[in-house]
């Protein structure tokens, strides 16, 4: 025990270096093909993102995304195999080839998608980091928090961003790091910080499930990042590149043109729309040039539904969480959210 | 002589492949060459990958700029230090766990040894139910215990900010706050004039020594260096000019400033590490001493030794030659089981080079760092402890 986490490692990093060459050289989708599932890796548990339910299931918006890509691929959403990535770990298990894709909550930067070996798939969600505080410090901004002690997680742009943040505004902090995503809210929760920082969305979310008594915490006003959250996945496959980005255009398209889990079936068989007929796969071509076959989308949205859905379910009004869609609306709707055609 | 020239007759006639000399030489010879290719195909077969899968390699990362904040370090460290820095940090974060706790687990378990020996009966059996409850339930759960016990247990620091003992001392959720001197050069000297002290310690007690084994008049060496230590640092503070100036702790914002403050994460590893450790060194104490036949304690006294020299000069000789080796086992546990630190929180080594390898994404080069460095800690240690165990070893005549 006593050197477990360095054991496990150095495992990893050996691992690395023996599993390399099969991962490699566009074979990524060929394998998850013959495996017939797809391993995606999640973090332990974050509402509204990915969470495991009492029945043993998986939810959430980063958990829509691989079930997806395994619609698509393998034909089943249930085929996905779900292994946990902790905030450190999580690049060195898709670089070693561990996890096939990693759709839990990771910020895309510069760093990540070059030195570290990755690619980024579409922006599933766009987030920008805060700051928690318990109410009766009465503190009503961030630019106030000088001198504060901040409960962070290590390894997140939330950490680099934080330092960044004070360090612009002359301000000093003192930093608690722990690794563990519930031990370091319980820490912040208990009072040991005076301030909980990670993304907006995380925050909301720690609040409505784990904070005592919600009441008692405000959100600072002040976004201090963009935080574009993407599925990250390794460089070099371009074909299962192409699908995971597809993916999720396709539930952005659904959305865009109103095709629902509900009525896919409906407008498969009647709706004459040319853009919803290249969607559904009614006029052939669009699955066989991605490398599948041309129901694919129809599955995602038969099985996962369109990104609307997939959010009012995991963050929207349908789930306990109730947040505002904001930048995550699509453009035709003010929002961020825009996937190239499907033609 | 006819069996000689009979042996180096026969010899020349053996073929090579049959001689056990180059026979064995040529085995080592090949074994050393296919692992020395082993490693060769792993190094080079890592690095094609890393190349291929573009993952940077090489130690260029260790001058970049960090950029993450460590909420507990004693050398001088901002998120705009470089990685390098960041990792040296953790290093010393480590050793100072280390150190504080190969002390005070050396103490705090030689005590709890000695009692279970006690002819009190209530003072052995705490000792024990104490060995037993430290040595068998897994060290992390001691520390997530610890850990969660002062940050739920204690106020924060703006519900003690009028209730500290003396104004001056804080006992919060963050920490305890004590107020510390302010900075002045006498400090430097009388730190100075304590290692004098010590040097002339030494010097007084080979004289005494040598003076006992000639006219066998004792001199009261312990006495001497008493009140050297205290006495030769107090001369000069009083010469320096005596500072009083003290730095307290205040509330100011948020936090307490000003003082020194020892952290709750630091504090739990430390008296997590400490408690564990020192019920082993506890049952090796106890081994130690009970390892001395009775009749030595028994012969001593007869000659008329006093109980504290019996102990001194007769126990404590033989025993420690049984209780070195094993110690040295412990100081090496403490060093590595200090790496549980990730699991409080506490910023050492293995929490800097996690982040820098995040960071980076170069996780080979970042775990050869964390080997490299424990590495060299445990073999100092060893080194160490194989020399003063050489010390005291039995010398046979």
């Amino acid at each position: 025990m006593k050197n477990w986490i360095r054991t496990s490692v150095a495992a990893a990093a050996v691992a690395t270096a023996f599993t390399a060459t099969t991962a490699w050289a566009g074979k990524d989708l060929d394998a998850i093909k013959a495996r017939g599932q797809l391993i995606c890796g999640v973090g332990p548990s974050s509402a509204g993102f990915y969470l495991l339910g009492g029945d043993g299931k998986w939810s959430g918006i980063d958990v829509d995304v691989c079930r997806a890509i395994a619609a698509a691929i393998l034909g089943d959403s249930e085929k996905v195999k779900y292994v946990p990535a902790s905030a450190q770990q999580r690049f060195q298990q898709v670089q070693s080839g561990e996890v096939d894709i990693l759709s839990r909550t990771t910020t895309w930067t510069l760093t990540r998608d070059t030195a570290l070996g990755l690619d980024f798939g579409h922006i599933t969600y766009y987030d920008g980091q805060g700051f928690m505080v318990p109410k009766k410090l009465g503190v009503k901004s961030a630019k106030e928090l000088g001198g504060a002690t901040v409960c962070v997680q290590p390894g997140t742009t939330t950490e680099l961003n934080l330092a960044d943040y004070f360090r612009a505004n002359n301000m000093q902090f003192k930093s608690v790091v722990i690794e563990n995503r519930d031990e370091v809210e319980q820490a912040f929760y208990s009072g040991r910080c005076d301030v909980y920082t990670n993304d907006a969305s995380g925050l909301a979310s720690s609040r409505t499930t784990r904070a005592p008594k919600p009441d008692d915490y405000v959100i600072l006003p002040e976004l201090i990042s963009k935080e574009p959250l993407a599925p990250a996945f390794r460089h070099g496959d371009n074909q299962f590149g192409d699908i995971v980005r597809w993916a999720v255009y396709a539930m952005l398209e659904a959305e865009e043109y109103g095709i629902t889990a509900a009525n896919v079936d409906k407008m498969k068989a009647e709706n004459t729309n040319p853009v919803i007929k290249r969607i559904l796969g009614t006029t052939p071509g669009m699955g066989k040039a991605l490398g599948l076959d041309d129901d694919w989308a129809y599955r995602i949205i038969k099985q996962v539904g369109n990104y609307g859905e997939s959010f009012e379910r995991n963050m929207g009004d349908k789930s306990a969480l109730k947040l505002p869609r904001g930048l995550n609306r699509l453009w035709t709707q003010g929002g961020l959210q825009y996937a190239p055609p499907i033609r | 002589m006819a069996l000689m020239t009979a042996a180096t007759a026969t010899a020349p006639r053996v073929p090579p492949w049959n001689d056990p000399v180059l026979r064995g030489w040529a085995f080592q010879v090949l074994v050393v060459g296919l692992f020395g290719l082993l490693v060769l195909f792993l190094v080079q077969n890592t690095l094609d990958n890393l190349e291929r899968q573009k993952i940077a390699s090489g130690f260029d990362f260790m001058d970049k700029e960090a950029g993450f904040e460590i909420g507990d370090t004693i050398i001088e460290y901002s998120a705009a230090s470089s990685y390098g820095r960041a990792i040296l940090v953790g290093i010393v974060n480590t050793l100072r766990v280390a150190v504080l706790g190969i002390v005070l687990a050396t103490i705090l378990g030689a005590l709890v040894g000695i009692g279970r020996l006690s002819s009190n009966w209530l003072l052995a059996k705490i000792c024990e139910v104490y060995v037993e409850a430290f040595r068998n339930v897994p060290l992390l759960l001691w520390l997530l215990l610890i850990a969660k016990f002062i940050r739920e247990s204690l106020p924060g620091p703006r519900a003690v900010a009028d209730k500290g003992l003396f104004d001056a001392i804080f006992l919060t959720n963050r920490g305890l706050y004590v107020p510390v001197p302010l900075d002045h050069p006498a400090w430097a000297w009388m730190g100075l004039a304590a290692l004098v002290a010590i040097g002339i310690g030494w010097a007084v007690r080979r004289w005494a020594r040598a003076r006992q084994d000639a006219t066998g008049q004792q001199f009261p060496v312990f006495l001497t260096f008493a009140g050297l230590i205290v006495g030769l640092p107090f001369v000069v503070w009083l010469l320096g000019g005596a500072p009083v100036g003290l730095s307290v702790p205040k509330l100011a914002g948020f936090n307490f400033a000003g003082g020194s403050v020892l952290q709750p994460e630091f504090v739990a590893l430390l008296v997590g590490l400490t408690l564990y450790t020192s019920a082993f060194v506890a049952e090796i104490v106890r081994s130690g001493i009970l390892a001395v036949h009775r009749g030595q304690t028994e012969a001593a006294m007869a000659i008329g030794l006093s109980r504290g020299q019996v102990m001194r000069l007769v126990l404590l000789p033989q025993a420690l030659r049984v209780i070195v080796p094993p110690m040295t086992s412990q100081y090496l546990n403490i060093t590595k089981n200090s790496s549980l630190a990730i699991a409080i929180g506490y910023p050492d080594l293995v929490a800097s080079i996690n982040v820098t390898i995040n960071q980076t994404g170069q996780a080979i080069e970042g775990i050869l760092i964390i080997m490299v460095a424990y590495l060299s800690v445990s073999l100092s240690i060893s080194l160490f402890m194989n020399w003063y165990n050489k010390r005291i070893a039995l010398v046979e005549r």
